[in-house]
């Protein structure tokens, strides 16, 4: 994919709803997991792996590619989806899911899938190791950039704003955190655990260029990685407003479903709505 | 080394300025090579290269955790990535971030603590480190070494800079006593015996190893023949060489600046335990934090002194029988 045709929103949108089916099946497989997350993060990876970043599934190690982490670890089944959909990994394993030997395991493992950038899981710390990968690109003169995924509950952690302070003060323009803010996290709704608003103006204090997004919205997350591209001498934060269990009715907005799998039932009643 | 080889112990650099001259060595050696601190670079002499090397210095601020991280994403894109501050910053504050983004994923990132143990003197407790061994070996695949003086230091360094898996690099504010020369060998898993002796034998890594040397030469003096080594390799150690410590001489004191739960002790005492058990007595903090103090008092209060380690030798050997 070093060199590839812009894809259609039509097309965009048939990757994101195969990548929604794999999640509710390979989740509800390993009975354990996380869709809610998932599902929500689906078109801001597939603007990533389909359309914005350059990488090449047959070179993996290619020393100019763009690099992504997915800070929150524990969505690993979108990754995983996107992944296998991109031609990294196999896509007939994936409901092997959190089993004993498979490569597809609760949360990424690099020793498991040498074509992940970072293990993460301990939320806080992808947006750190993402902004050393930009600093090494930067003392390369390599044109690659690092996009790391936060959850929003995920920015709660300290060491994200020392990250965030660290990346404007090294005017690193080729590293992008992308808050993929579904508003709910494991003990319910961010606002009332520790809300983060605004959370804009924080990003903006930080240094950051900030663009907020409706990110199930393909048009507008493929202008956000353009406008972040475009942004030189700051770092960019993507603001993507989502909703957690994005795409499947009973999941959406559901605290519950964000560690729980679907029951046989449910995933049958949540893939027909994927039909 | 014959029985009868003397030492002088002069006393030369702390191995802080053997870490920081090795740092510019290799700086001028390869390009990979980049440096992150937390605003101590002059405490831990980072800022020789940060001067030779500006633009491969990564300033991080006072936040270390950040820091190891981004270390760790530097080394991860295939840079030689060190990152420095003191022991007790790096390895308590960055703990987490050792352990996920450079032990779990194996990535090489070289990380130094400085100021480690009580022998920092006046700045007291918080900035002492007494735990960062007993911290750094329980993270799996991490190689960690404690030089004693500034030539194995400056070795150490050197080797462990293109060694692949994630390593931790003890060092020490005080002047240390001249043990090596120059172009000495430290094989990661090595150790050196400086002095042979057939009563019993003293493991010692950092500035315990120079009091074991004036230790056994006042045992020596009392007809007590005494094997010393430097065991700087932690992790992985010199299990022969303890194995064989442990047979030929049958009674071991481990003499260390660091508390007696964890660090090179215990190592060593699970070492002796599979191979040929003996008694063993054991120097080093006890299970408390120290104070403010000059570095020799502190030394002498909380029982790291050559006659300390006198001390546990005839504990040991009384127990040999």
């Amino acid at each position: 994919m070093t060199s590839v045709e812009t894809p259609s929103f039509t097309e965009l949108e048939a990757v994101a709803k195969r990548v929604r089916r794999d999640i509710i099946q390979m989740i509800t497989a390993a009975k354990s997991g996380h869709p809610g997350g998932s599902l929500s993060a689906v078109e801001l990876l597939v603007g990533l792996y389909f359309d914005q970043m350059k990488h090449d599934p047959k070179n993996p190690k290619w020393a100019d590619r763009d690099r992504f982490i997915l800070g929150k670890g524990h969505a690993a089944p979108v990754l995983y989806s996107v992944m296998a959909e991109a031609g990294y990994v196999p896509k007939d394993q994936l409901n092997t899911l959190r089993q004993l030997g498979s490569i597809y395991q609760g949360h990424p493992d690099v020793r498991f899938i040498p074509a992940l950038e970072a293990s993460t899981g301990s939320l806080g710390e992808g947006l750190s190791v993402g902004i050393g990968m930009a600093l090494a690109a930067r003392l390369n003169g390599s044109p690659s950039r690092t996009y790391v995924v936060l959850g929003d509950g995920e920015i709660q952690e300290g060491q994200i704003w020392e990250a965030a302070m660290f990346g404007s003060f090294h005017k690193l323009d080729n590293i992008v955190a992308i808050v993929d803010y579904n508003k709910i996290q494991l003990d319910g709704w961010v606002k009332d655990i520790m809300d983060l608003e605004p959370l804009g103006d924080k990003w903006r204090a930080f240094g950051w260029h900030t663009i907020t997004i409706d990110g199930h919205n393909p048009s507008e997350v493929r202008g956000a990685y353009i406008e972040a591209a475009h942004t030189k001498g700051k770092p960019t934060a993507i603001i993507a407003h989502t909703i957690k269990g994005k795409g499947v009715s009973f999941m959406e907005n559901n605290p519950k479903f964000h560690g729980t799998a679907p029951s046989a039932d449910e995933c049958q009643k949540a893939l027909a709505e994927l039909a | 080394m014959p029985t009868n080889t003397k030492y002088e112990l002069k006393i030369g650099p702390a191995t802080r300025e053997a870490f920081g001259r090795a740092l510019v060595a290799l700086g001028r050696e390869s390009e990979q090579v980049v440096v992150c601190d937390a605003d101590l670079s002059k405490s831990t002499y980072t800022h020789l290269f940060a001067k030779e090397f500006p633009q491969r210095f990564i300033s991080c601020g006072i936040a270390e955790a950040n820091m190891v991280a981004i270390g760790a994403g530097l080394a991860a894109a295939g840079k030689i990535a060190f990152v420095a501050s003191f022991s007790a910053f790096v390895l308590n504050k960055g703990f987490e971030q050792l352990r996920v983004t450079a032990a779990y994923p194996n990535v090489p990132l070289k990380v130094v603590g400085t100021h480690s143990g009580i022998s920092i003197g006046e700045d007291g407790p918080s900035q002492m480190s007494i735990e960062d061994l007993s911290l750094a070996t329980a993270l799996p695949g991490f190689v960690v070494v404690s030089p004693a003086d500034d030539a194995s230091m400056f070795a150490l360094v050197k080797t462990l800079a293109y060694h692949p898996a994630p390593c931790f690099i003890r060092a020490g504010r005080a002047k240390a006593a001249i043990i090596y020369n120059e172009g000495d060998k430290f094989p990661i898993g090595g150790s050196k015996t400086l002095l042979e002796g057939k009563d019993l034998t003293i493991l010692a890594h950092g500035l315990m190893v120079a009091e074991s040397i004036r230790a056994a030469e006042a045992l020596e003096a009392e007809g007590i023949s005494t094997r010393v080594i430097d065991m700087y390799s932690i992790k992985p150690h010199d299990v022969e060489a303890v194995h064989k410590a442990a047979a030929e001489t049958g009674a071991i004191v481990v003499a260390e600046e660091h508390l007696t739960d964890g660090g090179l002790g215990v190592k060593v005492a699970q070492t002796v335990a599979l191979g040929t058990p003996c008694v063993m007595e054991f120097v080093g903090v006890q299970d408390r934090y120290a104070e403010s103090g000059t570095p020799e008092s502190l030394l002498d209060k909380y029982g790291l002194l050559a006659r300390d380690v006198v001390a546990a030798a005839k504990k040991v050997l009384a127990r040999k029988k």
